[in-house]
């Protein structure tokens, strides 16, 4: 064609058409590969180093992403994180337990000598100072290992590493690879992580990201399930191998939730939210050896201080107000525990008891607050035990009926369950849509539900509780 | 005469808006690109008598319109048609930085390519031969670094020659297999014979091969704006200029 015809959206159409099936699949990668073998090729004779260039990066590359050793790499970094984590906390756990059970009998002297009445006693000791006792023993010592160990894998450039590893794993689930940056992020916080799906820029992908974003244990669950796995999981088992199987026990509720996350972005994207997963580009930054100190440090002010603070400003009221609806009466039973019997049939139905979903509920707020309720709870039947070791706390469990089920069930549905308060007002924020953040709230809340009722019927039926 | 149009393209992290900021100085304004949620800067500045319009277009790895920010790029070298595009690239990694560039020479023949950064290149012990550079590519290649206000005045002379026609560069072309070589010219003439020399009809055979649906919507709207008697080179810069 030689002359110039007047151009009309029709002619284009036919040009644009017959390009496409000239097309082959080939083109793309052609025109990617000629342009990036160009660019090795000019690099090659324009650019020269007076001292080799830094390969480290590189190397250490190779071996991180690569298909072979990128996924054993990664799970043996993640099973080494929590069995730090395990075999850390238990000694200055238990030493906290005991200091704080010393300072209980000293001021309950106190309160006897200075003639206080047994109601006052009884909110400030043993609601009060009890309770936030049972938190700090707990919640501190974990969070203080695990926060500073896990910043010094995310300094040292090892986080960028694992997106890069998932990015397959979620392209194939239909979603934008970019979701394993949110869900990494949803390990340290679901709200924040929720914000930061900004970065996905098509709307489909986007939902997929915020609507599976919670099936990552985030800051507020990672000590429910540490110290359920810790008292639990490992029975039978003694020292390093009992510590082993623990952290073995965390990192399966981990693949689970990322497993849950996948097969849930799936689903979607091939039924409510279709279409085709977008690309993007992805800069692995050098491995940088982290300011050890430093990092340690910030993690620990920032992080578990953070999180601990969060849970003792909550737990210090919930442990008066708990003690108190435990001790008014009702009829011959207490606020608390009408409330708990009501639900106490479902949450045997799901393996759990009434006290731990009356937890889960008034946690709603901050995930955080989940374990100090529960044990407030429980500390409130009666059941008058010194705060000594961890393994009391254990029989606090034991003695309200508590089984390996009951903690394995309770692990699952705080990993599955409904985003906290704060998570599902930014689901809000971000998608202007009661719909898609009732479905947030929703979709956790049911796959919960049927898994751990799943587990406990399972669990029953083969006669294994 | 009218301001002398100019467009910054760029990976991300490259000090692309340290440039921007330096030669434009206070003289810009911010606003979304129409119709999307893309952050469009554009400012002004004068050189040698001249007055030139600088547009900051958003960081990208590549033009191949997998995003919002790319598209904006591409849409405005091909569309609008800025009278020089300077590509910045990061010197201390090159290579990476090269595909961009490539990228923008199959769209237009004015290009300005800027290797920034070169003083941490320097302490790095990276020695880039820009000349050898230049001649492979086919356009002007000058090294700077925009943070400490080192090469700004030879990117300044370089851009005037440019536009002034002194310089005239004949990028570098990719060539591809046969097969595909006999698609594009197949495609490249029909498309010639739409839109003559207003678009770069070889890179729009390429990317209809590729099948990229957003650019045939876009080249649509082109159309319809001819019809109405508006070619993009008449179109508003912006509503202060």
């Amino acid at each position: 064609m030689s002359f110039q015809s007047a151009p009309t959206p029709r002619l284009l159409e036919q040009i644009a058409n017959e390009a496409k099936s000239a097309s082959s699949h080939e083109i793309r990668d052609q025109i990617v590969s000629n342009i990036y073998q160009t660019s090795r090729a000019v690099c090659e004779e324009v650019v020269h180093y007076k001292q080799p260039p830094q390969a480290q990066t590189e190397k250490l590359d190779r071996i991180f992403t690569s298909r072979i050793w990128g996924f054993p790499i990664m799970l043996s970094m993640l099973g080494m994180v929590f069995y730090l984590t395990i075999a850390g906390a238990n000694v200055p756990s238990s030493m906290l337990a005991s200091a704080f059970g010393w300072a209980e009998g000293e001021l309950t002297l106190l309160f006897q000598a200075i003639n206080a009445p047994a109601w006052l006693h009884g909110v400030l000791v043993l609601g009060l100072f009890r309770g936030t006792g049972w938190v700090i023993s707990v919640m501190l010592p974990p969070m203080a290992i695990f926060f500073p160990v896990f910043a010094l894998l995310e300094n040292y450039g090892y986080l960028p590493r694992v997106a890069f590893n998932m990015d397959r794993l979620f392209k194939k689930a239909g979603a934008h690879g970019k979701q394993s940056l949110t869900m990494a992020m949803g390990f340290g916080c679901n709200a924040a992580a929720i914000m930061s799906t900004r970065i996905i820029e098509s709307p489909r992908e986007r939902m997929l990201a915020i609507l599976t974003n919670n099936f990552v244990p985030c800051n507020g669950r990672w000590p429910t399930l540490i110290l359920l796995a810790s008292l639990f999981m490992a029975v039978g088992y003694t020292g390093a191998a009992g510590t082993l199987v623990t952290a073995a026990v965390l990192m399966g509720m981990v693949l689970f939730g990322i497993i849950v996350t996948l097969t849930v972005s799936w689903v979607l994207s091939k039924t409510a939210l279709k279409g085709v997963p977008t690309h993007y580009t992805l800069e692995l930054p050098p491995f940088r050896k982290p300011k050890f100190w430093n990092t340690v440090l910030r993690a620990s002010l920032d992080k578990a201080w953070y999180v601990l603070k969060r849970a003792v400003i909550v737990a210090a009221p919930a442990s008066i107000l708990t003690w108190v609806f435990a001790n008014i009466y009702v009829g011959d039973t207490s606020i608390l525990m009408h409330f708990i019997q009501l639900l106490d049939p479902f949450g045997q139905a799901l393996g759990m008891d009434g006290f731990i979903l009356a937890a889960f509920i008034l946690g709603l707020p901050a995930n955080e607050i989940v374990i100090p309720i529960l044990i407030m709870a429980y500390l409130s039947q009666g059941a008058m035990l010194e705060l000594d070791d961890l393994s009391e706390l254990k029989q606090v469990f034991l003695n309200h009926g508590w089984t390996w089920l009951t903690a394995l069930n309770m692990m699952l549905f705080s990993l599955l369950h409904y985003p906290c308060g704060t998570t599902l007002v930014n689901i809000y924020k971000e998608t202007k849509s009661t719909k898609w953040t009732f479905m947030a709230f929703a979709i956790p809340t049911a796959i919960a539900i049927a898994v751990t009722f799943l587990t406990a019927s399972i669990a029953r039926g083969l006669g294994w509780v | 005469m009218s301001a002398i149009k100019v467009a910054l393209a760029g990976n991300p992290n490259t000090g692309k808006s340290t440039l921007f900021n330096t030669l434009t100085g206070l003289k810009q304004h911010t606003g979304n690109w129409p119709g999307k949620t893309v952050i469009r800067a554009e400012g002004s500045f004068e050189h040698k008598g001249e007055e030139y319009v600088l547009v900051d277009l958003p960081g990208t790895y590549s033009l191949f319109s997998n995003s919002a920010d790319e598209e904006v790029a591409r849409d405005y070298i091909v569309f609008e048609q800025p009278d020089a595009t300077i590509v910045v690239l990061d010197a201390t990694s090159l290579e990476r930085n090269l595909n961009l560039a490539f990228q923008v020479l199959e769209m237009t023949d004015r290009v300005i390519v800027c290797i920034n950064l070169i003083d941490e290149a320097d302490k790095k012990g990276i020695v880039i031969d820009e000349k050898k550079l230049a001649a492979k590519l086919g356009v002007p290649v000058v090294k700077m670094s925009a943070r400490n206000k080192i090469g700004i005045d030879l990117l300044l002379n370089t851009l005037d020659h440019l536009v002034k026609e002194k310089i005239n560069p004949s990028p570098y072309r990719m060539t591809y297999s046969e097969e595909i070589e006999r698609k594009i010219s197949q495609i490249e003439a029909q498309i010639t014979g739409l839109f003559g020399a207003e678009l770069p009809s070889r890179w729009i055979a390429l990317r209809l091969l590729d099948g990229d649906d957003a650019l045939v919507a876009k080249l649509k709207e082109y159309i319809d704006k001819k019809k109405d008697g508006v070619t993009a080179n008449e179109l508003p810069i912006s509503a202060n200029s």
